[in-house]
């Protein structure tokens, strides 16, 4: 005779108040399957951990943002912001989709050149820019984003020595209603500063004045403030025209959509806008404003973290449970904040991946490196699992996987499913010898046979 | 078309009939006062002691149902399994915390044939706390003006143009009356270290405070408006007793806020009247007030009327009521075997 | 072992009236509860589960030590 399916025995006490989550279940459905690949052979064939992302939503994210400010404006152009993902096959998937590249320091302006971008459809932002970068920047005529009056000042000289025109852009920081105010970039527009820089590039001669950029906040929840952003960037637009009779060409509001995920601390349900939202106070906010038709700016937008956070998994496994001195259950998972930097902020949802029983427990969920704050949730109510068994951890797509630290755990392989749902590694399991690559031994501490 | 036999089935949140009461049970009770059809009454319930679940000819069943916080994905599929087993055709949400989700699934829930008698986001928005103050400017009401702030430095100013005492509040919870600019640095620093930012700065009204409980029709009219006074509160601030008053100013200003939001359903206004006969609009809250049953009590079954707004029939607003009907909240000890409250705790139903 | 007036029923109820405590067990833990009530060593039940059920007997008395561990916790155990 065949023997029953165990499970681990559980007993709950029922608090008043509280109640036991069984009515939640369906939050523990079992994802046993990504595009159609089953997690198990995932794990089986690229190791545990392993981020694996779906081109195919991907493509969809994609489409549907571009969909959604299309159908609402005339002239749109995405930017793909490398800092989210700058994998070059997912770069390589934007690209093919039709997106520029936005970056914001030099590894990632050449990355975007080696990818195929044409130097012209690639946006330079960021505090950092090395005199060597913006010259390149210069050459590939590539559209710099100026970021102070140092950097303004720096352009302007090197444009004068290359006898080259910079074709330029000012980051505008602005009170738009949501706080903290990110006005630590760009110049500020209610002080006047922003005006200024945008007088001083005219007066130079030696910049070409293409653009005005926002980028107001990350992760915003109010539809509401990137219409105050379009308003006070076409204040600028307009201004510029009449006074310094400089057509600006394009509007950049940046990016800052959120993505469904979690945030931590969130007191209540904070309902997380769509897309569609936004591109309809943006562009209704131009379309508005007053701009002849042959008139209105490009909008340039450089969302990263709406096109890819939802397209990324993190799969794990189960290596221990754990009573903690207080009573609370832990699990100690074979993944944690090393590759999980969003779990800082994020309570990510983490599935099963293999059939469970509706009984679950409330336990905390721990990573694997010999460090105190390694912990991907504080508390998250799952069946009860056991050693080996996988979870399939979901939105980790933005970020991660340019934030993740080499510490203690060496990165994982990154798997792509394609739109056939055929996986592909687009990045290595790390080595020890790639860890040492770069290492150098002075002569003194060689060890002597 | 076939007679239909079975009852309406109607469902209510908000049972937490405790000493600061939510209005599910005074909802179902003027339901099942006023229906002149048979009714089936389904409790949805987010903690397993809520009175509601247990008491006797209050729910007909009761379910368990997810906080708010969890999303409008979740209630929706939560609320459509239960309406897979019991047929709602219609919802009454009674929590300022649940009405943002219920309002989000609202059209997709009629589309399964569930009824609600629920505000759009706009009109939900216009009278929410950090709004009020520009929705009273524009249609000319009396709000107490109040200002978001995020640093200490903001309070001098504000101190010279609402002047001393002013009102300090947190963003959800708390408010302190200061009568100098100390006390209000210290309201700030002790209720943002507690609640966050921003804290709220309110121009403080004096006065006696008056409710209204009003049902909206959706265009612009009044179905039914009940002013009351509370005539003792209790210590949480809630009220022990009231009694319906005659006054045509307030039912005027109800009819005012009515017009200019077009509200659909039910809310209640909390009024300031100061002695120079000045009414200042407090806060309006999205849905009916846990005195609702006195406004059954007084002549206009509001949460009746609901329903039948609700499920499209066409209802003649009110014109009269009852002046001087006094409530007087009591409580009441409820016997219940455990056997109940494990079920309920487990299986999320009873 | 386990306190004799511990009430259990069949949807995996438990109460314990010293207490006025309840809590709710999965089918595993009631089939525990209910043969420690009939007075079986814990030795006689970790034999009888590892006969009924697919499961490794390491993980098993862990899981179990757990067990009455939580059951000591919750003052269900007499001893």
């Amino acid at each position: 005779m065949s023997k029953l399916k165990y499970e681990r025995p559980l007993i709950k006490k029922m608090h008043a108040g509280m109640m036991n989550k069984f009515g939640s279940q369906d939050e523990n459905t079992p994802v046993t399957h990504i595009d159609g690949v089953s997690v198990k052979s995932l794990i089986d064939t690229y190791g545990s951990p392993v981020f694996v992302l779906s081109e195919q939503k991907i493509r969809q994210n994609y489409k549907s943002a571009v969909r959604a400010f299309t159908t609402r404006y005339p002239k749109v152009q995405f930017a793909w912001s490398y800092k989210t993902h700058y994998n070059n096959a997912v770069c390589n998937i934007f690209h093919q989709e039709g997106s520029w590249a936005e970056v914001v320091s030099g590894f990632e302006y050449k990355k975007a050149l080696g990818n195929g971008v044409p130097g012209s459809n690639i946006i330079f932002n960021g505090p950092d820019k090395h005199i060597d970068e913006m010259q390149l920047a210069i050459e590939n005529d590539s559209l710099l984003h100026i970021d102070h009056f140092e950097e303004l000042y720096l352009l302007i000289d090197l444009c004068a020595r290359l006898d080259k025109k910079a074709r330029v852009a000012i980051r505008v920081n602005m009170d738009t209603g949501v706080y903290p105010m990110w006005d630590r970039f760009g110049f500020n527009y209610e002080n006047g500063q922003a005006w200024q820089a945008l007088t001083k590039i005219i007066e130079s001669g030696k910049l070409h004045l293409v653009g005005l950029h926002a980028h107001i906040g990350t992760y915003m929840l109010s539809t509401a403030a990137y219409g105050v952003a379009a308003t006070k960037l076409c204040d600028l637009a307009t201004k510029c025209k009449a006074e310094l009779h400089t057509a600006v060409k394009y509007i950049d509001l940046g990016g800052g959509f959120p993505s469904a995920n979690t945030l931590k601390g969130a007191i209540g349900q904070v309902p997380t806008p769509s897309v569609d939202e936004f591109a309809e106070v943006i562009t209704s906010t131009i379309l508005n404003y007053g701009f002849n038709t042959e008139e209105l700016p490009l909008l340039i937008l450089e969302s990263g973290r709406v096109m890819i956070d939802d397209a990324g998994y993190l799969l794990g496994t189960v290596l221990a449970n754990k009573k903690l001195s207080d009573g609370r259950k832990a699990t100690i998972m074979d993944f944690g904040v090393n590759i999980m930097f969003t779990s800082f902020w994020y309570d990510h949802k983490i599935s099963p991946a293999q059939e469970v029983s509706h009984f679950n427990e409330d336990t905390v969920m721990y990573g694997p490196l010999c460090m105190n704050i390694d912990i991907v949730r504080e508390t998250v109510n799952l069946p009860l699992l056991n050693r080996g068994d996988h979870v399939v951890v979901h939105k980790v797509g933005a970020y991660n996987m340019t934030q993740w630290m080499q510490f203690i755990a060496m990165r994982p392989n990154i798997v792509l499913i394609d739109t056939n749902n055929h996986t592909h590694i687009i990045r290595k399991a790390e080595t020890l010898d790639y860890l040492q690559e770069l290492e150098l031994m002075p002569d003194h501490l060689k060890r002597k046979n | 078309m076939n007679e239909n036999k079975s009852p309406l089935v109607i469902a209510v949140t908000g049972l937490n009939a405790i000493d600061s009461p939510g209005p599910g049970v005074a909802v179902i009770r003027a339901l099942r006062d006023g229906m002149t059809q048979p009714i089936r009454i389904i409790g949805l319930a987010y903690e397993n002691l809520e009175p509601g679940i247990y008491m006797d000819g209050i729910c007909d069943k009761t379910y368990q149902i997810s906080y708010p916080a969890a999303g409008a994905e979740v209630l929706y599929n939560v609320i459509k399994s239960i309406h897979e087993k019991e047929k709602i055709d219609v919802i009454i949400p009674n929590f300022d915390a649940e009405l943002y989700n219920f309002i989000t699934i609202a059209p997709r829930l009629k589309a399964l044939g569930i009824h609600s008698f629920l505000p759009d986001f706009e009109m939900f928005d216009a009278r929410d706390k950090l709004n009020l103050y520009a929705f009273g400017k524009k249609h000319n009401l009396l709000v107490p003006k109040d200002k978001p702030i995020y640093t200490v430095s903001e309070l001098e100013a504000l101190g010279e143009e609402f002047g001393y005492p002013l009102v300090v509040k947190g963003k959800y919870y708390e408010a302190v009356v200061a009568y100098t600019l100390e006390q209000a640095q210290k309201a700030f620093y002790k209720i943002s270290t507690k609640w966050g930012m921003p804290i709220i700065v309110q121009q403080f009204i004096n006065g006696t405070e008056v409710n209204i409980a009003a049902l909206g029709d959706g265009e612009g009219g009044a179905t039914s408006i009940i002013p009351m006074r509370k005539m003792y509160i209790t210590d949480k601030g809630k009220a022990w007793a009231g009694i319906t008053l005659e006054d045509d100013t307030l039912i005027d200003l109800a009819k005012k806020i009515v017009a200019a939001t077009k509200w659909r359903g039910g809310f209640e206004v909390e009024i300031m009247k100061t002695a120079k006969d000045e009414l200042y609009i407090m806060e309006i809250n999205p849905r009916f007030p846990a005195w609702i049953y006195l406004t059954a009590g007084a002549g206009q079954n509001q949460p009746a009327a609901l329903i039948k707004l609700a499920m499209g029939e066409k209802v003649i607003p009110f014109t009269s009521y009852d002046v001087g009907k006094l409530f007087i909240r009591y409580s009441w000890d409820h016997i219940v075997d455990v056997s109940k409250f494990q079920q309920f705790t487990a299986f999320g139903s009873l | 072992m386990i306190k004799k007036n511990i009430a259990t029923n069949e949807f995996g109820f438990v109460f314990n009236p010293a207490t006025g405590d309840s809590y709710s067990s999965n089918p595993m833990a009631a089939e525990i509860i209910q043969l420690m009530k009939e007075n079986l060593s814990l030795n006689e039940i970790k034999k009888m589960l590892l006969d009924k059920y697919e499961v490794d007997k390491m993980i098993l008395e862990k899981d179990l030590d757990e067990f009455v561990g939580l059951l000591k916790e919750n003052n269900l155990l007499s001893n």
